[in-house]
């Protein structure tokens, strides 16, 4: 996993509550077998045409965001599917963060496995955030890890939540599955332990 | 004291320290074409293996054909995620219920179709409908592709444990009102944000006088309002829909597992972080009207008006849905008129379901004006309900009658709906572009889609004439 340690760049705001993977990245785009190349397909059926022609109007068509990284949008971010298409698709695009009021849990559990960090804020900052990222065309955001901070050079700065082991995990870009697997032994015990106690519930 | 939650929880530790999530045992692990081909393919790269092939079944069902299927896929990306399934199942040892066998269907139909779902046990698969399990007293949630690569190399998942939600609903279910209208009225209550951290269990009068069938459409949708799993304890019900099933404990083992599933449910006086309370008896036919499952009325009222919302931000989503969905504010629900309808997915395709859907279709047409079609869960339940006299019926009508598969629930194959059309659907999802890019999707129980198909538009199925033949 790519590491996160700290990240400023161009916020661009998303002014909608419960915005869900099918919008994140509709699912005529999930029948590929590889792990990249969603980007180009994010928010598609918002940002092009039916017959494929950019909409100009959609936020992240407009000039101004080209080049975004920080995602600000409203409570719910990433409801419905569990497809890590969602998170995948994001970063893939140039986005590293996303700041909302709210998450659907497994969204966020998977941007956290991806990468891509997902940051709450309380609503009225997050319309705050969102507020000077209008304003301002070049509006950036810094993103700071360790310090679980979100600054702008406006004078903005809070700290937000975020679990010390996703945090760890995070910043030093490692992979769970090796993680686990230092415990390996312990599991071959629970397995051993369930086919002495409950054989009833062993699979033939 | 205990919950259910609690208990299954406990029992499936395998470390934990503080300060990390804990590590939770899985017992099943299903799989499908979509959201297992990178996880596969983590495995090959760093040369780990499946560590259970015993505990991992794989069928295909979200991006397959629901008609022609002897022939080759029209579309050469799904006909390659399948084969890619197929392959990684041959490399790694899983076994696939593939589309030439009658096990075949949707993940969650199939599963507790088979047996391979259990009360007590730890189930997940990459796909967020899977609380669907819970129904029997399983903990079953939706995990993400990496997590599919982790639980396949370690039988494992990284977990924090999640708060506990009791639903009660209690009282008699009035006529005409379904598990479907049940699960819509508690979404439509909490939000679809509701139930975020929280595992719910869904206990009271009218849950336990549910069948199996009834009980997984209700977990199914816990997703919807924000929860990863809902459970529901298990009982007499559960352990008769067990019984004697393809991967079922058999003899002793059936008479120990009963025992163990016993102990399950919560204690008395075990404590919740929150509790609902639902009137059975106040609960009406459900139907969606905008983009969100929150978003519904009873069939007998109105679609709301936004100009009366004093919520700034629930005002513009309400205005923005309206929009979307073509609706006028205060429009009749009955006036909607339907291009299509669609009775499948995992909420709604099993044989109770198409039973329901028959008894109001037995005797009538569908409406010129709609394109219908009814799409079992699985292929057994297909071959079951050809064998009741079912697909006659629906055949008969002028229903579609297709083969097991996710289908226009999330039209991931070519059962899409067209920019524009209308569909009453018993699937789980009314987000814009579901069925297809610009498809209005209302939700809805499938005697109320079976109704609508007939009528054109929506009515209540609780004045429906039904005709015995």
């Amino acid at each position: 996993m790519e590491k996160f340690v700290r990240h400023t760049g161009k916020a661009v705001a998303m002014d909608l509550a419960n915005i869900d993977t099918d919008q994140i990245i509709p699912k005529q785009f999930l029948k590929r077998i590889e792990r990249s190349g969603y980007g180009e397909f994010l928010f598609y059926d918002w940002r092009f045409t039916p017959s494929g022609e950019l909409i100009e109007d959609f936020v992240l068509n407009r000039p101004e965001a080209e080049g975004a990284s920080v995602l600000i949008a409203g409570d719910n971010f990433g409801c419905g599917s569990s497809r890590e298409h969602a998170p995948w698709s994001l970063h893939d695009y140039g986005f590293r963060v996303v700041i909302a009021p709210s998450f659907a849990d497994i969204f966020y559990n998977n941007s956290l496995k991806t990468g891509l960090l997902p940051v709450r804020l309380s609503a009225e900052d997050v319309s705050t955030l969102a507020g000077r990222s209008k304003d301002k065309p070049e509006y950036a955001i810094t993103v700071d890890l360790e310090a679980k901070s979100v600054s702008d050079s406006l004078g903005y700065l809070k700290t937000f939540e975020i679990d010390d082991f996703r945090k760890y995990c995070l910043m030093n870009g490692l992979d769970d599955i090796g993680l686990t697997l230092q415990h390996e032994s312990s599991i071959s015990e629970y397995e051993e332990s369930s086919r002495q106690t409950q054989p009833f519930l062993a699979f033939s | 004291m205990k919950t259910l939650y609690d208990k299954i929880w406990d029992a499936h530790i395998v470390h934990s320290e503080s300060g990390k999530p804990s590590l939770l045992y899985v017992g099943l692990h299903l799989v499908h074409e979509v959201t297992s081909p990178q996880a596969f393919e983590g495995l090959r790269l760093n040369g780990r293996k499946v560590r259970r092939p015993d505990r991992t079944y794989a069928t295909v069902d979200h991006a397959i054909p629901t008609k022609n299927r002897n022939l080759p896929f029209a579309d050469p990306i799904a006909a390659k995620q399948v084969d890619t399934l197929r392959q990684n199942c041959k490399d790694f040892g899983v076994q696939l219920f593939d589309l030439d066998r009658i096990e075949q269907g949707i993940v969650h139909v199939f599963g507790p179709e088979q047996g391979l779902t259990r009360p007590g046990m730890t189930i997940v698969c990459g796909d967020s409908h899977t609380a669907t399990h819970g129904a029997f007293g399983s903990l079953a949630f939706g995990i993400g592709t990496s997590e599919v690569e982790h639980v396949l190399a370690t039988q494992t998942l990284q977990q924090a444990k999640a708060k506990n939600l009791l639903i009660n609903v209690d009282g008699d279910l009035p006529f005409g009102v379904t598990a479907k209208d049940v699960i819509l009225a508690i979404i439509n209550r909490i939000g679809t944000a509701g139930g975020t951290g929280y595992v719910i269990e869904y206990a009271g009068s009218a849950i336990r006088s549910l069948s199996m069938e009834g009980r997984m459409t209700v977990c199914n949708m816990s997703i919807e309002a924000g929860a990863r799993a809902g459970l529901i304890a298990p009982d007499e019900s559960t352990y008769e829909y067990l019984n004697g099933r393809a991967f079922s404990p058999k003899e002793d083992d059936w008479d120990n597992a009963i025992e163990y599933w016993k102990t399950l449910p919560t204690d008395d006086g075990a404590m919740f972080d929150r509790t609902v309370e639902v009137d059975a008896a106040e609960l009406a036919p459900f139907v969606t009207w905008g983009t969100s499952p929150e978003m519904s009325v009873t069939i007998g009222e109105r679609v709301p008006d936004p100009a009366v919302i004093a919520d700034e931000n629930k005002r513009k989503s309400y205005e923005r849905a309206l929009e979307y969905m073509d609706l006028e504010p205060d429009q009749n629900i009955e006036s909607i008129p339907l291009d299509r309808v669609f009775i499948g997915s995992c909420t709604n395709s099993r044989i109770e379901d198409l039973r329901e859907a028959a008894k109001v279709v037995r005797g009538y047409k569908i409406n010129s004006s709609v394109n219908a079609m009814v799409v079992p869960g699985s292929m057994q339940i297909k071959r079951q309900a050809e064998a009741e006299g079912l697909a006659a019926i629906f055949e008969g009508a002028g229903f579609e009658w297709r083969d097991a598969g996710c289908s226009m629930c999330l039209a991931m194959n070519d059962d899409v709906l067209a920019g524009g059309e209308r569909c009453a659907s018993t699937s789980n999802r009314n987000f814009e572009g579901r069925q297809g890019r610009g498809g209005r999707t209302h939700l809805v129980s499938p005697s109320m889609a079976a109704a609508a198909a007939i009528a054109g538009h929506f009515v209540d199925i609780r004045d429906w004439r039904f005709k015995e033949i």
